[in-house]
């Protein structure tokens, strides 16, 4: 793969759920050490579009070329080589809460790895230091509270030290302090370790921090991708609504509406 | 040994060896690395020069925190030699700057 090629690279991306067309043609990139932020409200598409990034979802229109590979022809030995240098932190933390903290984030490197248990210790409890979790790695998760949850995720996402980083809604329910501390270790992660980190968010503080470049979403459609100042600066009025948080005006389509509330197999 | 490859090379100075890490650090080779330092560590102090690091990930860092482990419980002395600034930034992030001896040349770190 070169080098210099993009990581994520999506085209004509369609995605339906039933009836409901939900990203009408996306395009997409994002290249080595960029930290993209995607925004936009709820029902944006922003959540299906990270779906098919991360590959759980296989594209019905389209494609999408995660590390170079196009992930609806790849065979189970390049995704799960894709896996291993991507990690995802999810909005909810998704810890496995029959597992400590320490052997949460010790996971991805026992799956992955034939490292020693030695290193496999100082691996993960290193991860632990950088997201100020250091010496908890005994406790469940039953015993965290919202934001020990979310860094420890982050911890485990961040295990392999992968290429490519996946942050759904950092900011989420934390407090302000925990969450501008998050987002100061993203810019750091990425310099430090390299990472080209996408993020999904709302919270336009956040966004603006730590992107190079965002991408605002509205109703399935990628309103534009460009730096902090360009959308700060854009003249379009659905992207100057999200920034001042005015509600929209929903569009109603009489006949999908109504097929919508009276088909059996809608 | 040029900027661009990966080589760990130990160099006995007599009763004091430096480990001279070239390269990207990574999961790939970084168990060399571990394995060099703690063989290094068997009958003398250590001092791993990381000048021509260009990249290391926490594989790496781990094999030198386990260095510095075994040095502090057998008694040796052990220090980061000249760390390039991509080690620096590694180590920043998980403040082991302030845990490691860091030294800017092999004379300042055999001195200690």
């Amino acid at each position: 793969m070169n080098v210099t090629a993009p990581l994520i690279e999506v085209e004509k991306l369609e995605a339906w759920y039933g009836r409901r067309r939900i990203l009408n043609g996306v395009d997409f990139a994002v290249n080595p050490g960029e930290i993209r932020v995607i925004m936009g409200g709820s029902g944006s598409g922003k959540s299906t579009l990270l779906r098919h990034l991360l590959g759980l979802h296989k594209p019905r229109s389209g494609t999408v070329r995660l590390l170079g590979v196009d992930i609806a022809r790849a065979s189970e030995r390049q995704m799960l080589d894709v896996r291993r240098q991507i990690g995802v932190s999810f909005q909810g933390g998704a810890l496995l809460t029959s597992l400590s903290v320490g052997d949460n984030v010790a996971l991805p490197l026992r799956e992955h790895t034939n490292l020693d248990e030695a290193t496999i210790r100082i691996m993960s409890r290193l991860k632990l230091e950088v997201v100020n979790l250091g010496g908890f790695q005994d406790l469940m998760p039953a015993q965290l509270s919202g934001g020990m949850i979310k860094r420890t995720a982050l911890a485990r996402a961040i295990a392999m030290d992968p290429k490519l980083l996946f942050f759904d809604e950092p900011s989420a329910g934390l407090d302000p302090v925990v969450s501008a501390e998050l987002d100061e270790l993203i810019l750091r992660l990425r310099d430090a370790l390299r990472m080209t980190i996408v993020v999904v968010t709302h919270e336009l503080e956040s966004a603006f921090k730590i992107a190079d470049t965002i991408t605002v979403l509205d109703q399935g459609d990628i309103l534009m991708t460009g730096t902090v100042d360009a959308v700060r600066h854009s003249d379009n009025e659905r992207i100057q609504d999200l920034l001042n948080r005015r509600p929209r005006e929903i569009q109603v389509d009489a006949d999908a509406y109504l097929k919508r509330l009276t088909e059996e197999a809608a | 040994m040029s900027d661009s490859e990966n080589a760990c090379i130990s160099e006995d100075l007599g009763g004091y060896v430096l480990v001279r890490v070239c390269g990207e650090v990574d999961l790939s080779w970084s168990q060399q690395v571990r394995d060099a330092i703690l063989a290094a560590l068997g009958n003398s102090g250590v001092g791993v020069e990381l000048a021509r690091v260009t990249y290391i990930d926490s594989s790496g860092i781990a094999a030198l925190v386990e260095g510095f482990q075994r040095a502090r419980s057998s008694g040796r002395r052990y220090g980061l030699i000249a760390a390039s600034r991509q080690v620096l930034a590694v180590l920043q992030l998980a403040r082991l700057d302030k845990v490691f001896p860091m030294f800017a040349d092999v004379e300042a770190a055999r001195a200690t």
